[in-house]
């Protein structure tokens, strides 16, 4: 059997004294489309940024591909994993080819220039979220809709397997909100890659992913698909409030809408 | 005109001011002066013990400078950062004041007194900023920005108390230290400093994809491979050593660290294979037009150079920070 995507074993994290994360444990496999939901708090993007590194556990183990996490080099962890993170609304000083391009960089010798490969790399993944037309504007001319797609462009030219995005429809508006969650439907059935998206919305959660993990106060509490999320109760005690649920005409998956806990 | 062109044009300039410079100054210096056999000794002394050797210094000088400016921008993602902020200027100034304090006259390697207490001082510096940020938790460059700012109002405190409790003729010396300048004769100084530039310059080089990426953040730039903590690490370790040879040689030059880089991407963008080569020009040539204007200003009086530099900083700086959108590093 092959080794799961990522695999955490017993990780702990600590931040500022307090404990973010307790006892997770969780397998993500080739092919997944994961969503992890939660209320806010409940540790949701650090576990995110567990898998990548960029936090680093207090306890416990994490595998990538069969490799420990602490001993893959930055570069060869970047061949794997890529990462989107929440807009900051900042953007850099760079095209957005010259952006993508850069994202070649776990796959450049020292000294090395970027060669034409790496080019065609760049393009072909501007190609796959089609945003190709925007590759010579400057990234602070994008709207955040645009921002975020190429920001998606970008971790797929690192010819990462698995991509990870933190809260990535939030803050846009409702037609980038479509584009980028089409866009990520597409690459997860089309190019097969493995997503783990952070998100608060249930819906965005609902309608995109085909595994859903839910932390409540540093813990897991839910680890199954959208369909059993939906039974009664199991909802209400992740986010201490109830929903409605609309049926949609276009879709056999239910629309929800946060009722207050009964007490308000 | 792509960026390949504007690099040669601004070599070509740069060149072209180190070339004419020597034979600016009190008293201009002609060419046939210099290559006739019945030409003025004395002329001929002057022109390569003290203004050939003084061009070239002021010419590494400045592109350390700029050099330093240009990476610690790009490292804390802010367009004011430079080694100065982070305490190597008041770093070097407490170390040149307590070597005039302890009456340091001794020369190694010919490097003078003041000189090694000013080198002493910036790495004193820089050495406590690095500990101050190893004892948090990782390795944020806020905490780096806000431990060197701290770091320097400590030491300036330390200099006024020095400067207040010396005797006149010491208080003169190290305030006329703090002013920067280039007043030094022979090639001593050149060379004290060429080993610092050279191996600098070498290790920006092949760092320039990493100080990209950087300019986007931590969470980025790890999450594109580069190991962030390890590259910090090289940089600040790097420019430190290169600014601090320099401050010791020619005092706390001003501004030009700051503001170089900045000309630089207005004129080739934030690429650093670009923006590396053009800092390097930039920062050089500009710091030998300035040392050139405060020999002929007031001549025969010479100005101290750093107050050039800080009269045409200053407005720079109000520029920068007036201008419709400030350019982000």
């Amino acid at each position: 059997m092959t080794s799961p995507m990522i695999k955490v074993s017993n990780v702990s994290v600590v931040l500022g004294g307090s404990t973010v994360l307790e006892s997770i444990d969780l397998q993500v496999q080739q092919g997944d489309s994961l969503a992890i939901i939660g209320p806010n708090g409940a540790g949701k993007t650090t576990l995110l940024k567990c898998m990548n590194r960029l936090v680093v556990p207090r306890s416990g183990s994490i595998e990538i591909q069969g490799h420990r996490q602490d001993e893959l080099d930055q570069r060869d962890l970047a061949k794997i994993v890529g990462y989107v993170p929440q807009s900051d609304g900042n953007s850099l000083p760079f095209s957005v080819f010259e952006f993508v391009l850069m994202s070649r960089y776990p796959h450049l010798s020292p000294f090395a220039s970027v060669t034409t490969e790496d080019k065609d790399v760049a393009y072909a993944a501007l190609d796959k979220t089609g945003t190709r037309k925007f590759a010579e504007r400057p990234l602070d001319t994008l709207s955040g809709g645009e921002h975020q797609q190429i920001m998606i462009a970008a971790a797929l030219a690192q010819g990462a397997e698995v991509l990870l995005l933190d809260e990535p429809a939030t803050f846009l508006d409702y037609r980038h909100q479509v584009s980028v969650s089409n866009l990520l439907k597409e690459l997860h059935t089309k190019e097969s890659l493995t997503l783990v998206t952070v998100t608060h919305d249930i819906n965005v959660a609902l309608q995109t992913s085909t595994r859903i993990i839910a932390l409540k106060e540093g813990r897991i509490v839910f680890d199954d698909s959208p369909e059993v999320l939906l039974e009664s109760g199991k909802l209400e005690s992740i986010f201490d409030t109830s929903f409605e649920s609309l049926t949609q005409p276009s879709s056999s998956v239910p629309w929800l809408i946060p009722r207050g806990s009964g007490d308000e | 005109m792509n960026n390949g062109l504007k690099i040669t044009f601004l070599g070509v300039v740069a060149l072209a001011i180190l070339f004419l410079s020597p034979f600016a100054g009190m008293q201009w210096i002609s060419l046939r002066e210099l290559s006739s056999s019945s030409g003025d000794e004395i002329t001929k002394e002057i022109f390569w013990t003290l203004r050939v050797p003084r061009v070239l210094t002021a010419f590494l000088a400045g592109s350390t400078l700029a050099l330093g400016g240009m990476t610690f921008q790009a490292l804390f993602r802010n367009p004011l950062a430079t080694p100065f902020t982070l305490g190597v200027a008041s770093g070097a100034s407490l170390g040149a004041s307590v070597a005039v304090t302890l009456g340091f006259t001794i020369s190694i390697l010919g490097i003078g007194g003041t000189s090694m207490g000013a080198f002493l001082g910036a790495l004193l510096a820089m050495s406590l900023v690095y500990g101050l940020t190893r004892l948090k938790e990782g390795f944020s460059t806020g905490t780096m920005l806000l431990s060197g700012v701290a770091i320097s109002f400590f030491f300036s405190s330390l200099i006024l108390f020095l400067q207040y409790s010396a005797d006149l003729y010491n208080a003169f010396r190290m305030l006329r230290w703090v002013m920067g300048g280039l007043g030094l004769v022979g090639y001593d100084s050149l060379f004290n400093i060429l080993p610092f530039t050279l191996s600098g310059v070498a290790i920006l080089y092949f760092l320039t994809h990493e100080l990209n990426l950087m300019l986007a953040g931590d969470d980025l730039a790890l999450s594109r491979g580069v190991d962030v903590n390890k590259v910090k690490r090289i940089l600040f370790f790097t420019v430190s050593l290169m600014v601090g040879s320099v401050v010791a040689v020619c005092g706390p030059i001003g501004f030009v660290g700051m503001m170089m880089p900045h000309i630089a991407r207005k004129l080739v963008g934030a690429d650093h294979r670009w923006l590396t080569p053009a800092t390097f020009l930039a920062g050089g040539a500009f710091l030998v037009l300035c040392d050139t204007l405060a020999r002929m200003v007031f001549a025969p009086a010479e100005l101290p150079v750093g107050i050039l530099t800080a009269f045409l900083g200053g407005p720079f700086f109000i520029w920068l920070l007036l201008r419709e959108k400030v350019d982000r590093v």
